[in-house]
């Protein structure tokens, strides 16, 4: 599988998303700094996670802006696979490449804890590791990742199959009033979407940093394997 | 604007009347105000440690393991692989109390840049924080704005915070201690110095603009706080963790090359210490010409620009034909570049500004004539151990109240608001180990990260409490697998001009040195803070406990087969060390009698090694499962931790006959352990044989830790308990 991860001034994760891909895929990512104007040929591109420009103005908002986003506009529109880690879910959310945005936690203070992620539809590139229903750890780190739209297009998503992950306990139960549940808040504790054509995927916690058994463990493994498998074939 | 610069306007300065004549006889003449403003941040407390050196020439700094010790911008040690660690701990307490957000933050800023000038990616993040009585009415505001701060810095510069350590007393109330540690990695034959070299290379700012920020923050943090501490706010400096991110990454680009001859970063004192820091180490000259300095704002002075500390900015010297690689790289992170003088021959530091010479100092003997001082001391008799008093509540009332009392209740409430999972090395997160264990990239290599200091102790005992926080970072690390390479100190005190607070610091390293030494923990880098005193309206001075920090690294070959506190079901319970029951200064005596008196516990130096020595052989035979060591609130917290890691209980035995009850359950005995293993029996006769006390204390067993006398709790309970103060206190539902 060939993947591209995109850097921008303040990303901080990369690192991190190009150590789970190089692990599980064999292949080291290219590095693509934001002022490139071409993606090269890719079957993946990554928006990781970190403050793009400080987050300043609104999460992801400039980055929506950076020279290559008109490149990641294109690839999207041909069909391109695009998953985008938390900055890089809010830089979706900002290029209007997924629905909705991110609003500041609903406790109103940065967040970082392990949550739990209850897979909803298991049939897309980003979920087909898992069975629907399964439930897997994540650790989340950020201030801004209270998922809200209109309601329409809540309604979408649910009846489109567009919510890919749900934060819930450890158990799989979803609640979402309870703050040990759905821990900033998010509509129908949405924690990760996909766009209409199943190809975008964008999600607040890090699969990325639960891949390495030497380091506790794997539950991240199945996002990037069923990536291998859907993209590669 | 005239001024007349004599004695008086130096005193305001900060300079004393023998040091402004010293200054007279150095320079010949009269200075000029920017001249003024140089010297006296330089010789401020701060920069120069005239109160302090002569005791931090007794530590220990040295070790095969040492390649760097104190007197770079941070310690070095080797940790195999071809790789180095390079860390330190500083201080930012008096910009804290002014501004809690912008001093804790500049404080982690300030603390990166030491690590990430030295060539190291940083990897990590400690803090230790001292607040007020959580009953103070003031000191809820400096909790939050200090835990926004650190998170709001730490965690967008993509480095995690890790762990470290919290205390409430009232000395804090109005002198909070925020110590910020920083740990990086480097190749250990690419670590990059800041002794300038090369007459005519060319001197190079880089990163944000000059502003008037922080203008003589040295000083203001070299002086104790009156009631018009708000007044301050000026001095304090505004840090941007943006520009810092891009900063580490660029200079990390700069420093793959072999462009550098020598870079420093820009910390207290700002232009005027880094660079009389570069050319006096390297003996040469340097000439500033000031009008290259970016500036955020128009007319600044020589003086502001030379005594400005606005943040995220580095000095570098440059090999002259690698000046224009070095630019393109700082354009491409959108950072300012700009050459701004050239090393000279003159052994003076020369600034020129509008074509004025506003200063020209000879280094040599602002360096060396720097004022030193062996102040008076008094050395306060320590107090006598105490018999244990008689309990008044009972075990499991003591329980309960100790493990949801500030000092002891859970900190997730803090640590949850710190990136601890950035970098995707963290394998054990705070309350996980008594170390955090962060891997190295590339490598199957952990370090274990950890800050330590009981400041009631060193209050009661700075000699004991000294050694005792040394040895209690020795042991944390031991606890978790991995071997104690070396420290960093921060040493916060009040006003070394009072004889007694000098008495303490002298006292508290004499007890740090002894343990150092007995341990093989060598000190590689530190941080000194005086003046950390708050004068009253009424005239009175509170000075804070004295508390040297100690953060301390020490080195695992597999960060996976590190030890944490949650303990498996079934596993034997084992207590290596020897119980005493010592309540003196303990949180049993302090939260259930109502009472900080008696002597800190004492300090075995021998056992501590021996028994810790052990410990760590026996995590190596993969005979412990899970291993945490006594502290605050004895050995019962202890257990009681270990509960609440896993939600595994325990079944605990009757504790030996001839102490009472409550002292062997809560006295704060050092060099001790609680171990779990599979086999209790092969773990006795292996200590037996090791000459090292342990004693069976049980079995993990259920989900309730229960006492032979019949006492029950749940770890749900203990969690409940545990989880409930910091909400409360700040006022969030849970």
């Amino acid at each position: 599988m060939k993947a591209g991860i995109v850097v921008f001034p303040g990303t901080n994760r990369e690192r991190d998303m190009a150590h789970a891909l190089k692990l599980i895929t064999g292949h080291a990512p290219r590095m693509i700094w934001h002022h490139e104007t071409s993606l090269g040929d890719l079957d993946l591109v990554v928006l990781p996670g970190g403050f793009s420009f400080g987050d300043y103005l609104r999460s992801g908002a400039m980055a929506a802006h950076s020279p290559i986003m008109a490149e990641i506009r294109r690839f999207a529109e041909k069909g391109g696979h695009i998953l985008g880690v938390c900055n890089g879910f809010q830089v979706l959310t900002e290029s209007h490449l997924l629905p909705g945005a991110l609003l500041r936690n609903a406790g109103l203070r940065f967040l970082s804890q392990d949550c739990h992620l209850k897979v909803e539809n298991a049939t897309t590139p980003y979920t087909r590791g898992w069975k629907s229903g399964d439930v897997f750890r994540a650790p989340l780190a950020h201030g801004d990742g209270n998922y809200t739209a209109s309601p329409e297009t809540l309604q979408r998503l649910e009846g489109e199959g567009r919510v890919a992950f749900r934060y819930s306990t450890a158990s799989g139960h979803v609640s979402h009033d309870d703050r040990h549940a759905n821990p900033n808040g998010s509509a129908l504790s949405i924690a990760g979407i996909l766009s209409e054509n199943g190809r975008v995927c964008g999600l607040m916690p890090h699969p990325e940093n639960l891949v390495d058994p030497e380091i506790g463990a794997t539950d991240g493994v199945p996002l990037f394997k069923g990536l291998v498998e859907a993209l590669v074939a | 604007m005239t001024v007349t610069i004599d004695a008086k306007l130096a005193q305001s300065f900060g300079l004393t009347g023998g040091e402004y004549d010293k200054l007279l006889t150095i320079m010949g003449r009269t200075p000029s105000f920017a001249e003024l403003g140089i010297f006296s941040v330089m010789w401020s407390e701060h920069c120069s440690y005239k109160s302090s050196r002569v005791h931090l020439k007794t530590l220990p700094t040295k070790a095969p393991w040492v390649i760097h010790g104190p007197g770079e911008n941070a310690g070095v040690v080797d940790i195999g692989e071809g790789l180095a660690a390079i860390f330190k701990m500083e201080s930012h307490n008096h910009p804290s109390f002014i501004e809690p957000y912008q001093g804790a933050a500049t404080g982690v800023g300030g603390i990166l840049r030491d690590v990430f000038t030295m060539g190291a990616r940083p990897v990590a993040n400690l803090n230790a924080l001292r607040f007020g009585d959580a009953k103070h009415s003031g000191t809820r505001r400096v909790v939050d704005g200090v835990v926004r701060g650190i998170g709001g810095y730490g965690n967008c510069v993509g480095v995690p915070t890790v762990g470290g350590e919290v205390n409430f007393h009232k000395a804090y109330d109005g002198n909070p201690l925020v110590n910020a540690m920083t740990v990086g990695i480097a190749r250990k034959d690419k670590i990059f110095l800041s002794a300038a070299a090369g007459i005519g290379n060319p001197v190079v700012y880089v990163g944000s603009k000059t502003g008037r920020d922080g203008i003589h923050g040295a000083t203001m943090s070299s002086a104790e706080f009156d009631d018009k501490a708000a007044s301050k706010r000026p001095t304090v400096q505004v840090g941007d963790p943006f520009i810092e991110k891009l900063l580490i990454e660029a200079c990390l680009e700069l420093m793959a090359t072999d462009a550098i001859v020598a870079i420093q970063d820009m910390g207290a004192a700002g232009l005027t210490s880094s660079a009389v820091e570069m050319a006096g180490k390297g003996g040469v000259g340097i000439e500033l010409n000031l009008d290259a300095v970016p500036q955020r704002e128009p007319n600044m002075t020589a003086y502001e620009m030379m005594l400005s500390e606005s943040q995220e900015r580095m000095l570098m010297v440059l090999k002259p034909e690698r000046t224009e690689e070095a630019r393109r790289i700082f354009e491409k992170w959108e950072l300012d570049f700009a050459i701004v003088g050239k090393l000279t021959d003159s052994g003076h530091i020369t600034v020129i500004h509008n074509g004025v010479t506003e200063a020209n100092i000879p280094l040599a003997p602002l360096a060396d004539e720097a004022p030193i001082y062996n102040r008076p001391m008094v050395h306060a008799e320590p107090p006598r151990h105490i018999s244990p008093p008689a309990d008044p509540v009972g075990i499991e009332h003591a329980l309960l109240t100790l493990i949801g009392c500030p000092d002891l209740a859970s900190r997730s409430w803090i640590w949850n608001q710190y990136d601890g999972s950035v970098g995707g090395n963290t394998a054990r997160r705070p309350g996980a180990a008594d170390a955090a264990i962060v891997r190295v990239d590339g490598t199957r290599l952990g370090l274990a990260l950890t800050t330590d200091c009981t400041p009631r102790y060193c209050q009661a005992d700075p000699k004991a409490g000294g050694a005792q926080a040394v040895a209690e970072a020795w042991r944390n690390i031991t606890a978790t697998g991995a071997k104690p390479l070396a420290v960093t100190d921060n040493l916060n005190f009040g006003n070394p001009e009072r004889p007694e607070i000098m008495g303490q610091f002298a006292d508290a390293i004499k007890g740090m040195g002894d343990a150092c030494r007995a341990l093989d923990f060598p000190v590689v880098s530190g941080n000194v803070s005086l003046y950390n005193e708050t004068r009253s309206p009424t005239g009175l001075a509170q000075a804070i406990l004295p508390t040297p920090a100690i953060g301390a690294l020490g080195v695992i070959a597999d960060a996976s087969k590190s030890i944490g506190l949650a303990m498996p079901d079934n596993h034997d319970l084992v207590l290596v060390g020897e119980i005493r029951g010592e309540l003196g200064q303990s949180l049993w005596l302090r939260e259930i009698c109502h009472k900080e008196e008696g002597a800190p516990p004492r300090i075995d130096l021998v056992a501590e090694r021996h028994n810790g020595d052990f410990v760590r052989a026996q995590i190596e035979a993969g005979h412990v499962a899970a291993c945490h060591d006594i502290a605050d609130g004895g050995l019962m917290i202890t257990i009681a931790e270990m509960v609440m890691a896993s939600g595994v209980g325990c079944e605990l035995l009757a504790p030996p006959h001839g102490l009472p009850i409550h002292a062997f359950w809560y006295g704060e005995d050092q060099a001790c352990y609680v171990i779990a293993t599979k086999n209790a029996k092969a773990m006795l006769s292996a200590a037996e044989k090791a000459h090292v006390p342990a004693r069976k204390l049980g079995h993990s067993k259920g989900t309730s830790l229960k006492m032979a006398d019949g006492m029950s709790v749940s770890a749900s309970r203990l969690r409940e308990i545990n989880e409930a103060f910091f909400p409360k206190f700040m006022g969030e539902g849970a």
